[in-house]
């Protein structure tokens, strides 16, 4: 009975606060500008089928994405299992499913067991690569200091989980031998049951074992599922919402600007009334662009939420590739670092709170947005289809349109063109001379 | 033989329609290296007898670089003007040979007013000659050249153009080396988001060198592209690794009309 109300207790508690940081999360990304992703939802659910539940981006780097597969599969298929935890949890019941089930439970727990020890060695993998082998893409600026531990300690959390895991079906298949002769069949704690708790010969012992394992394992889960809203590794969850909302247009296809539509209208207009009372008065007008976390649209600040810091957009990117300062990734992480920020301090001093800071400034620099040649490269890269060149161009709008602030080249630039239509300095009676040139 | 080049205003004046409206851009007008990749289309133009026309005088700037720079006044003025010229004149379809322009007639100027069927000009090659009205049969001037294509950005990821142009380099009978950055993960020229019109940020390269780097692992003889700013950073990029006299830097176009001996 105190067992069921521990783990009731535990449950309740791991759930609640939960979701309470998902209500957060929520609220964060809702500061975000409104955006309508709701048309094509076939074309969407495709997406997010194809992109989130079957890796297809991860594929064009096929020995982390390997990897990456073996962790994942195991952690999908493990969720079964997880149910029969919850019910034994609750109940206090042993393998609560394994009567009902039959064999296909035993096919069940193998298949969770193979893929398992495969995740075992992908997560040793992938510790190796980071702390190891030491890939640029894993070792960069931005992953100084926080960033890296998060990295490590998902992978040791993953590592607890899965020794758990098996200390639980071992120990269980080694008592359930010694009390009745006979084995569970499970693909592989039946070896490993004999191999590592063959020697212990009481019942009481691997009990115990088996309890610590399954307690562990419970735990972890609710550490791990806790930890999420605290780490780039949201990403398993969001990369679902986030490939779903994923902007299906060209990538070429930069955002148009309604509120500068209006305004070139009204110029190129010759009967429009300049004096007229504008349509909602009562409205402030909107920021051109974005010089802060809550200028860019909500589904900017889901990608923000959503990256896992891969670095796949960033080792993609011309810019960063030639050592300039400019990382895709960082403009991520900055956008979520900002978000959480502003978040906090909205939540605690009231929705008009300002701090004073800003994402463009005092996390992101103009050398760094300045830098983009808007290649799309990153958007390609991402397996999670983010898409940080729009927020780069949000920022370079806010520069431009509200600071005047630009290279001073560009300048020359955009006045050619409204000069003379077009960014040399050309007449524009010289446009067809090249028809009659040698 | 001289160039065929009707202004929209011309066929209007004569009572006839163009089907297609060959938009040059800027670069296509001035800049004296893509002059040549202009010339070759039109030549292309001319032999198919495909009836076009060009604006002439009364083209202007796409807005692209004003776009990508975050100046969205400066797009939408240009937009705007340039969807009136176009709209006045009842443009249907509009073949361009700069990427930059193709993506900002065929994507952002629709949301404005200006719906165009928009190609680029690899396409309308590789439809004339699907069609039969261009033959490149029995040519030997590239047959056995090395040939790799760089992908400009705003052709191939930005809008999923990536077979039209390798398409025409296999009719000519040429080798087609493909480098380790290509199609999706192609690598950029460094040219776009307005970069042309600007100095890079502080790196310890520039990008159209580690670009033509991966040109030079090919062997290739020649560069083909199908931008003119890839162009241009090619080019440059062939210069600073001293190949200028080894390795050629061609639009398609230009393969196609030197292999037809336009």
């Amino acid at each position: 009975m105190i067992q069921i109300s521990v783990f009731a207790l535990l449950f309740a508690g791991g759930v609640g606060f939960f979701s309470w940081n998902v209500i957060k999360i929520r609220q964060n990304i809702l500061l975000g500008r409104k955006l309508d992703r709701t048309d094509h939802a076939a074309d969407r659910w495709k997406t997010m089928f194809l992109v989130a539940l079957g890796q297809k981006k991860m594929f064009t780097r096929p020995i982390p994405a390997l990897l990456h597969l073996c962790l994942y599969a195991a952690f999908v298929i493990t969720q079964i299992e997880l149910i029969e935890i919850v019910a034994d949890g609750l109940s206090g019941g042993h393998r609560s499913l394994k009567d009902s089930l039959g064999g296909f439970y035993t096919f069940m727990i193998s298949f969770i067991e193979i893929l398992s020890v495969l995740a075992f060695f992908a997560t040793v993998a992938f510790l190796a690569r980071r702390n190891m082998l030491k890939l640029p893409r894993l070792t960069m600026r931005e992953l100084k200091g926080w960033p890296t531990k998060d990295a490590n300690l998902i992978l040791i959390f993953e590592i607890i989980l899965l020794v758990c895991i098996f200390t639980m079906n071992g120990a269980d298949e080694a008592a359930q031998l010694l009390h009745s002769n006979t084995s569970y069949g499970f693909a592989v704690s039946q070896f490993i049951g004999p191999l590592f708790f063959g020697g212990i010969k009481s019942t009481e012992t691997l009990h115990l074992l088996e309890q610590i394992g399954w307690w562990g394992h419970i735990t972890m889960v609710f550490v791990f599922l806790n930890y999420l809203p605290y780490s780039k590794h949201f990403h398993i969850l969001l990369a679902f919402p986030n490939t779903y909302y994923s902007n299906l247009e060209k990538k070429g296809k930069f955002s148009n600007m309604e509120s500068v539509t209006n305004e070139v209208k009204l110029m190129l207009d010759p009967s429009a009334d300049p004096f007229a009372a504008p349509a909602n008065p009562d409205e402030a007008p909107q920021r051109f662009g974005a010089k802060d976390v809550t200028d860019l649209t909500w589904k900017n600040l889901l990608d923000a939420y959503t990256c896992t810091e891969c670095g796949r957009c960033t080792s993609s990117c011309p810019a960063n590739i030639t050592g300039k300062k400019l990382s895709p990734r960082k403009i991520m992480m900055d956008t979520r670092d900002r978000l959480m920020e502003v978040g906090d301090s909205q939540r605690k001093h009231g929705k008009d709170y300002q701090d004073g800071k800003s994402l463009l400034g005092d996390y992101i620099s103009e050398e760094e947005i300045w830098a983009c040649t808007s290649c799309n490269a990153c958007v390609q890269e991402c397996p999670v289809n983010i898409d940080p060149l729009s927020i780069i161009v949000d920022l370079r709008r806010y520069l431009v349109m509200e600071e005047s602030k630009m290279p001073t080249e560009l300048t020359g630039m955009l006045t050619n063109i409204e000069n003379n239509g077009a960014p040399w300095q050309f007449s524009p009676n010289d446009r067809l001379n090249w028809a009659n040139e040698d | 033989m001289s160039l065929k080049v009707p202004t929209m205003a011309e066929m209007l004046a004569n009572g006839e329609t163009a089907d297609v409206l060959f938009w040059v851009g800027c670069a296509g007008s001035f800049d004296d290296r893509a002059k040549k990749i202009t010339k070759a289309v039109v030549k292309i133009l001319n032999h198919c007898n495909v009836k076009f026309a060009v604006l002439g005088t009364e083209e202007s700037c796409s807005g692209d670089p004003a776009k990508r720079a975050g100046n969205e006044f400066t797009f939408q003025m240009q937009a705007m003007m340039n969807i009136q010229v176009l709209n006045g004149y009842e443009v249907k379809k509009i073949v361009t040979a700069c990427p930059h322009c193709f993506n900002t007639l065929k994507n952002e100027y629709p949301e404005l007013g200006g719906e165009y069927e928009v190609i680029h000009h690899t396409q309308l090659i590789q439809d004339l000659i699907n069609t039969g009205k261009l033959s490149l049969e029995g040519n030997q001037t590239f047959k056995g050249k090395k040939i790799t294509f760089h992908d400009p950005c705003y052709l191939g990821r930005a809008n999923d153009v990536y077979e039209a142009p390798r398409s025409l380099i296999e009719k000519l009978d040429a080798e087609l080396v493909e480098m380790k950055r290509c199609k999706t993960n192609g690598l950029c020229c460094g040219a776009g988001g307005a970069q042309m019109f600007k100095e890079a940020e502080k790196g310890n390269k520039e990008i159209n060198i580690e670009r033509t780097e991966d040109a030079l692992e090919t062997n290739s003889s020649i560069i083909a592209t199908g931008c003119p700013f890839c162009n241009t950073m090619m080019t440059d990029g062939i210069k600073h690794a001293e190949k200028e006299n080894e390795i050629q830097v061609l639009d398609v176009a230009e393969l196609i009309a030197n292999a037809a001996e336009l």
